[in-house]
């Protein structure tokens, strides 16, 4: 295969990573590493950076859209950033320790985590919690416009969510990805913040945590121009795509077909981890 | 007071939106004009990312990437590209420091300061950045 030949083909595959990624709100990176790495045999490390880039770049562009709906949570994001930052640097260093084959099968447990996390029903909201101490002194409870009115929600577990937001950071920063499903899991089950405002401060904070372990991987020489061009453009075109057809698309269907995907991909990591062809 | 730091909260945000979205398209503009350079001049070489090499020194920190991209050298004009893709999450955390200093929200100027310092740090200090 030739450069432009290369390029053309790997622009593609991310731009339907990117689409599939922002119609089912389960993020193009974690689908994009296994995709550089088996079909186009990328080294892992090569393909993580490529993925990185682009984690910034769907987080970002898509925020003009978030921020319309208006739910996210500025100091609750930015006061769990630290824990994310710190994760995703210590992450990105152990990176370069780890064999890729270890790599390669953290990542394919990831996948299948991924998958079962977007089959699980969602529990019950729990509503009407009393203020939390720590919380309050950081002045994290807030309100978002819901269907019934204007709803006021108390945060809890605020260390809890730290630590976990810790975790979330350092997937990122180890695997390249945006890690949006642990944040949510650490904002929506931890902390008890209403599902819209997790998401949508979620998405505000992948951008962040993906730019600091890109520091690191650029430094260590892990991105490449060549390979992460097409991948970012092409993610980036798609996820644009995705989020203005994202109103009219049914997606439970779509969801399902994806987690399956995710299935399938994480088994393929692993076995592929496991047999040393990573 | 509430509602005053209500406002000032989504109007942070709204800015902040315009810069992000200003930061996504200044960089994509680059590495696509990057990009075909790129193809034009390696488009029929062989493509091979099997065997993990690492970048070049001069792909790897701002003052190489910058130098290279100025000699027009494509794979610098993407480098460069990706590195102002890499700081618009970074210029979003500091314009947040201004933000909470309209509201004098010391803590959380303190919060964000301490975010932006690791941002730094891996952007600059992690490696022979300079």
């Amino acid at each position: 295969m030739n450069v432009f030949e290369f390029t053309l083909l790997v622009a593609m595959g991310a731009f339907v990573a990117g689409l599939l990624g922002s119609l089912t709100g389960l993020g193009g990176g974690v689908v994009l590493v296994p995709l550089l790495t088996i079909f186009f045999k990328v080294d892992i490390r090569y393909a993580i950076g490529a993925s990185l880039v682009s984690v910034i770049a769907t987080s970002s562009g898509a925020a003009a859209y978030y921020v319309k709906e208006g739910f996210s949570n500025i100091r609750i994001g930015m006061f769990l950033e630290i824990a994310t930052t710190l994760g995703a640097l210590g992450g990105a260093f152990l990176a370069a320790f780890v064999s890729t084959r270890a790599l390669a099968i953290t990542f394919g447990v990831m996948l299948l985590y991924s998958a079962y996390l977007s089959r699980k029903p969602r529990t019950q909201e729990e509503r009407n919690l009393p203020p939390d101490k720590l919380a309050t002194q950081l002045r994290m409870n807030g309100s978002f416009p819901s269907e019934e009115g204007i709803r006021n929600y108390n945060v809890q577990h605020v260390p809890a969510g730290f630590g976990l937001m810790f975790g979330a950071g350092a997937l990122s920063g180890l695997l390249g990805i945006g890690s949006g499903a642990v944040k949510v899991l650490a904002m929506d089950q931890a902390m008890k913040i209403p599902f819209k405002v997790s998401t949508t401060t979620s998405n505000f904070m992948i951008g962040v945590t993906a730019a600091a372990s890109a520091g690191v991987y650029l430094n260590r020489g892990y991105i490449d121009p060549g390979l992460s061009m097409p991948v970012m453009l092409g993610v980036l075109a798609g996820s644009m795509l995705g989020v203005h057809i994202l109103m009219k698309a049914e997606t439970r269907i779509l969801r399902l077909v994806f987690s399956l995907v995710l299935v399938l991909l994480g088994g393929q990591m692993i076995y592929q981890g496991i047999s040393g062809k990573i | 007071m509430a509602w005053l730091q209500n406002w000032t909260d989504r109007r942070m945000e709204e800015i902040v939106a315009d810069l992000l979205r200003a930061g996504v398209a200044v960089s994509a503009l680059v590495v696509f004009a990057g990009a075909c350079l790129y193809v034009v001049r390696y488009g029929h070489s062989p493509a091979d990312y099997r065997v993990f090499q690492g970048e070049p020194s001069d792909l790897r920190n701002l003052r190489g990437i910058v130098h290279s991209a100025r000699q027009l050298r494509s794979r610098g004009i993407i480098q460069l590209g990706l590195l102002c893709l890499i700081a618009t999450p970074v210029a979003r955390v500091a314009f947040s420091i201004w933000g909470f200093a309209l509201e004098h929200d010391r803590l959380y100027m303190i919060f964000t300061g301490i975010v932006l310092v690791i941002l730094l740090y891996s952007l600059l200090g992690s490696g022979s950045a300079f």
